[in-house]
């Protein structure tokens, strides 16, 4: 840690793992339900615990992805934060929004709208949230000396995430115009703009691990960035297929989104090449496995387990149904969950001056958490396609097939618990680290 | 090989270019064949409150409907021809959990109005054109 204000990232990171902890647990309620054991239905309907699931998803992402920012930007452009107090009057607010909307879900308060449940007057709230956070760290980085690619990727993944938001206020009558601008959000987030905060994250992650010079790695970025944009603003077609617009997005669409795996390929053999070039020295290893492991898991599972569904011959059929939810979970935690833990991993010790590497618990968490959604996938996968066969090919009704696939969520529940103890241990090592301090500082310039 | 500034000129005209296509495409759609495949003289104010009632009570964190939503509960995009008006409101109307195989609904105790209300957009969605959506089983003899 070089800047003072890089503390603030600390407790941006803490409400992430707090809110990550609270996902999983709405998670088991659903698996649960699944299985047949809804005995919170009265209080926690499905649809409230799949509201919280995915939108408390979406918060500590973003909070990790602001605390990711505010440690890289100051430390890139070698400038102080230009206003810490604020900085914390953001997150306390960010946490505030939060915690309202899903109090909001138990008690009917919301719009029904997948991903973007938050009603629109909370919405606004999130508006000004992000635009001061987007001022500050603009900002910083135009009074900073230096402006360089890793930070202006970051930053411009980061504004046209904000932008992106817009089009998912507009109140549309008509359920197919709906659907259409909710996935310019939707989709454009996950498939576009979060890819590049993941790429700047990357980046950055990879200069400081490997030591390789930065023109070389930079480089690489954009041409990883320009592949996620060719092939995924256009790859939006494939959630148009079957919604009430016309034929030509099934071609391209499904061209597009067949391309969109070589974004993710790119920055697996990218991360992979740059490590083997590197010098190998860096202590940190636990960082390094985190960044190494969200560039492979990302590519298995957003880039080929998207593409296993996404042509729209094979999505006529799995369209809707818990292929989805298989491809959704490991592309999610592959792309975006691991990299907010691999930065988390990184900047721990740099923070507190305490050098925990290569702990026993620090692997373990690396290790069963992957492997535990490994085996969701699976579970996700097998249920999936025999709900396809058995509903959409043979002709069954719903609920009977859910019946027969019911068992599937007994080894998911089974393999979410491994999933949950490596998270456990991750927590561990976040309490086990302790606040930052100032003293981190003088040991990084020693 | 590649240099830095080529590399930025691919990111940056890729990305413009696409998304012009994009924006292109967009506009051709919205403005062309939403109108005519969702039928939007059909949207009466009925069909909009239904899509209100429908959105304020998160149907969709259970339900798909053009195959969007959670995976819970049955896709509801032809449900108006598969089961019928009555069906439909016995449903939405009943004041215990209604489930028919087990899985439990909210007890939602909608007035007839209210019912009806989404009894129309249900009704209204079934109609839009869907390139084929959702796909006959043809394994089913």
């Amino acid at each position: 840690m070089k800047y003072k204000s890089q503390k603030v990232a600390y407790w941006f990171f803490a409400l992430s793992m707090l809110l990550l902890s609270l996902q999983i647990v709405y998670g088991f309620i659903m698996g649960f339900a699944h299985m047949g054991m809804d005995g919170l239905h009265s209080v926690i309907p499905f649809n409230t615990a799949r509201a919280v699931h995915t939108n408390l998803l979406v918060v500590w992402l973003l909070s990790g992805f602001m605390g990711a920012a505010y440690y890289i930007i100051p430390e890139e452009a070698q400038h102080e934060l230009v206003n810490v107090k604020l900085a914390y009057i953001q997150l306390i607010t960010l946490a505030l929004v939060g915690v309202v909307a899903i109090v909001g879900y138990h008690f009917n308060y919301w719009e029904g709208r997948k991903f973007l449940e938050i009603p629109r007057p909370l919405d606004w709230l999130v508006v000004v949230n992000v635009l001061t956070f987007l001022g500050l760290i603009v900002t910083t980085l135009f009074k900073g000396k230096k402006r360089t690619t890793t930070s202006l990727v970051l930053t411009m993944g980061l504004v046209f995430a904000a932008l992106l938001y817009l089009p998912g206020m507009i109140w549309f009558d008509n359920q197919t115009m709906d659907s259409f601008f909710r996935w310019w959000v939707v989709h454009l987030w996950v498939e576009g703009v979060w890819e590049l905060i993941m790429g700047g994250i990357l980046a950055y992650l990879l200069i400081k691990i490997t030591g390789v010079d930065r023109e070389v790695i930079e480089k690489w970025l954009y041409v990883i960035v320009g592949l996620t944009f060719i092939s995924g603003i256009l790859g939006t077609g494939h959630h148009y297929y079957y919604i009430g617009v016309g034929k030509v997005w099934l071609i391209v669409g499904g061209i597009f989104s067949a391309l969109e795996p070589l974004a993710f390929l790119g920055m697996a053999l990218f991360a992979i090449s740059m490590y083997r070039k590197g010098e190998k020295k860096h202590p940190n290893k636990i960082a390094l496995s985190w960044t190494l492991g969200t560039a492979i898991v990302s590519f298995v599972g957003a880039g080929l387990l998207g593409l296993a569904h996404t042509l729209p011959q094979v999505n006529m059929y799995t369209h809707g149904t818990l292929v989805t939810a298989m491809h959704g979970h490991l592309a999610f935690w592959g792309a975006y969950a691991m990299i907010v833990l691999a930065i988390i991993s990184y900047t721990m010790p740099n923070m507190t001056g305490r050098k925990l590497f290569d702990t026993t618990t620090g692997l373990l968490a690396f290790w069963l958490s992957n492997i535990g959604m490994l085996g969701m996938t699976v579970a996700f996968g097998v249920a999936g396609v025999a709900q396809v066969y058995l509903e959409r090919k043979v002709g069954l009704e719903f609920g009977d097939v859910q019946k027969e696939i019911q068992v599937h969520f007994f080894i998911l529940v089974t393999c979410a618990t491994l999933f949950t103890t490596g998270i456990i241990c991750y927590i561990v090592e976040f309490v086990k680290y302790g606040r930052p301090t100032d003293e981190a500082l003088e040991i990084e310039n020693n | 090989m590649l240099s830095k500034s080529q590399a930025r000129f691919f990111f940056m005209g890729g990305t413009i270019v696409t998304f012009a296509i994009f924006l292109g495409l967009s506009w051709n759609s919205l403005s062309n064949e939403v109108p005519k495949r969702t039928h939007e003289e059909n949207l009466t104010p009925q069909v909009i409150r239904g899509k209100q009632i429908w959105e304020s009570n998160n149907c969709m964190g259970c339900h798909t409907i053009l195959g969007e939503g959670a995976y819970y509960a049955p896709e509801l995009t032809k449900v108006y021809d598969r089961r019928g008006e009555a069906y439909i409101k016995a449903a939405l109307m009943s004041k215990t959990p209604w489930s028919p195989r087990g899985r439990k609904m909210v007890a939602y105790a909608f007035s007839e109005e209210k019912a009806d209300d989404v009894v129309a957009f249900l009704k209204w969605i079934g109609e839009v054109d869907l390139n084929g959506f959702p796909p006959k089983p043809d394994l089913k003899k």
